[in-house]
């Protein structure tokens, strides 16, 4: 008896162009056990647009899925020289309502920001994420290499427990890598669920925003 | 018309009034003369390069647009396809649709939507099945809806809270991190 769910991932298989290597991912399969028992959970993708990821979220998952593909904002910024402003933009970037999204994808967008643009972005994405939400990014842990061409990764579902890395070129080299604690301030009041630091000098990070019940303030005792 | 030369067939059907409140704005189409093309055995209109259409074009038959349309399009029982000249900036209704050109609207599909290589849609999906191709260009939102498809798929993980080394390929996770 072949299941549904491997039946998507041998088609997967077969659809992948195969021109990246595959990675052993441990945080994606938490992530979609954070969206368990939502009938429609509403997925935010900052990535760029995966064909085979948007038919595993939405054939398999069962997402209604929106993308919005944050590097190539990073590439007009980049090539119009107009750097220093992309933090403000990000302001204004999301036309989603607040708490409106179940669970959002960053993939490893945060490694191609300065401070500034992280920030103006964590805040954002902590918006629009639902009560009780998740969020998923990975950071690099390794110092980025001078003079190596800027490349940006596709990073495509292969199965629940696999990712498909597919580089490809881009304007801006990823900046100096987080400290733990700079990731855990910077989604703060978001709560780190899940912290997988791989061989592969990345990070994997699920974050979920704390459900309405434990952010409201108790009320004065009576009597 | 589209480039038909059988007499137009009769509008009786629901959506048949393909081209009826756009005619007039055709504009003349030079490649009026191309033979019709035919796909799978099925008649499939063609819209020129040169053909502007501002308003609401609905029909019955497979229709290819390679020019541009603004407005709203309704193929509900029929398969659109934009092709790599195709520029629309319409609200979409058809049975399938195929995008190798340029679309900006809203697109609803009752069987697949496909964005192949070089196609771009900025707007929102609706459709039980999409097919994204690599280096095609796609902003907004996709809903596939699952009509009587049993809810998501994802499984319910009573384990979610195991410890992590216990489902982890040794070869490439460290360790879990710490906090």
């Amino acid at each position: 008896m072949v299941s549904l769910s491997d039946l998507f991932a041998r088609r997967r298989k077969e659809d992948r162009n195969g021109d990246g290597p595959v990675h052993p991912t441990k945080v994606l399969e938490r992530f979609l056990a954070g969206l368990a028992g939502r009938p429609q959970p509403v997925l935010l993708d900052l990535g760029p647009v995966v064909g085979t990821n948007v038919t595993f979220f939405g054939e398999e998952v069962g997402c209604k899925i929106l993308v919005e593909d944050l590097s190539k904002d990073i590439d007009r910024y980049v090539t119009e020289g107009k750097l220093e402003e992309l933090p403000a933009f990000f302001d204004t970037r999301f036309p989603q309502q607040s708490e409106a999204i179940d669970g959002i994808l960053c993939w490893d967008i945060f490694d191609y920001l300065d401070r500034a643009g992280m920030e103006r972005l964590a805040r954002q994405l902590k918006r629009v994420l639902r009560p009780d939400g998740v969020l998923l990014a990975f950071f690099s842990t390794a110092d980025p290499r001078a003079g190596v061409r800027p490349t940006y990764t596709k990073h495509v579902v292969v199965d629940r427990a696999h990712l498909e890395y597919r580089p490809y070129a881009g304007s801006r080299p990823k900046q100096r890598p987080l400290l733990n604690r700079d990731i855990q301030r910077l989604f703060e009041p978001l709560r780190i669920t899940e912290n997988f630091l791989l061989k592969t000098n990345l990070r994997e990070v699920l974050f979920r925003k704390p459900p309405l019940s434990s952010r409201v303030a108790p009320g004065p005792t009576a009597g | 018309m589209w480039k038909r030369d059988e007499a137009v067939k009769p509008t009786s059907g629901p959506g048949t009034s393909t081209g009826s409140a756009v005619q007039s704005q055709l504009g003349g189409s030079p490649s009026a003369s191309q033979p019709e093309p035919r796909q799978h055995g099925r008649e499939v209109v063609n819209i020129g390069k040169s053909v502007v259409i501002k308003g609401e074009l609905s029909g019955s038959e497979d229709l290819t647009i390679e020019g541009q349309v603004e407005g709203k399009i309704e193929l509900k029982e029929n398969v659109l396809t934009i092709g790599p000249n195709g520029k629309i900036k319409a609200q979409v209704f058809a049975k399938a649709l195929i995008v190798q050109g340029e679309v900006h609207g809203n697109i609803s599909a009752t069987e697949k939507v496909e964005i192949r290589d070089g196609g771009s849609v900025d707007g929102d999906i609706i459709s039980p099945r999409v097919a994204i191709a690599d280096g095609a260009h796609f902003r907004g939102s996709v809903d596939m809806q699952r009509k009587g498809a049993p809810q998501p798929a994802v499984q319910p993980r009573s384990a979610s809270a195991a410890p992590a080394q216990a489902q982890t390929p040794a070869a490439q996770v460290a360790q879990p991190a710490a906090r």
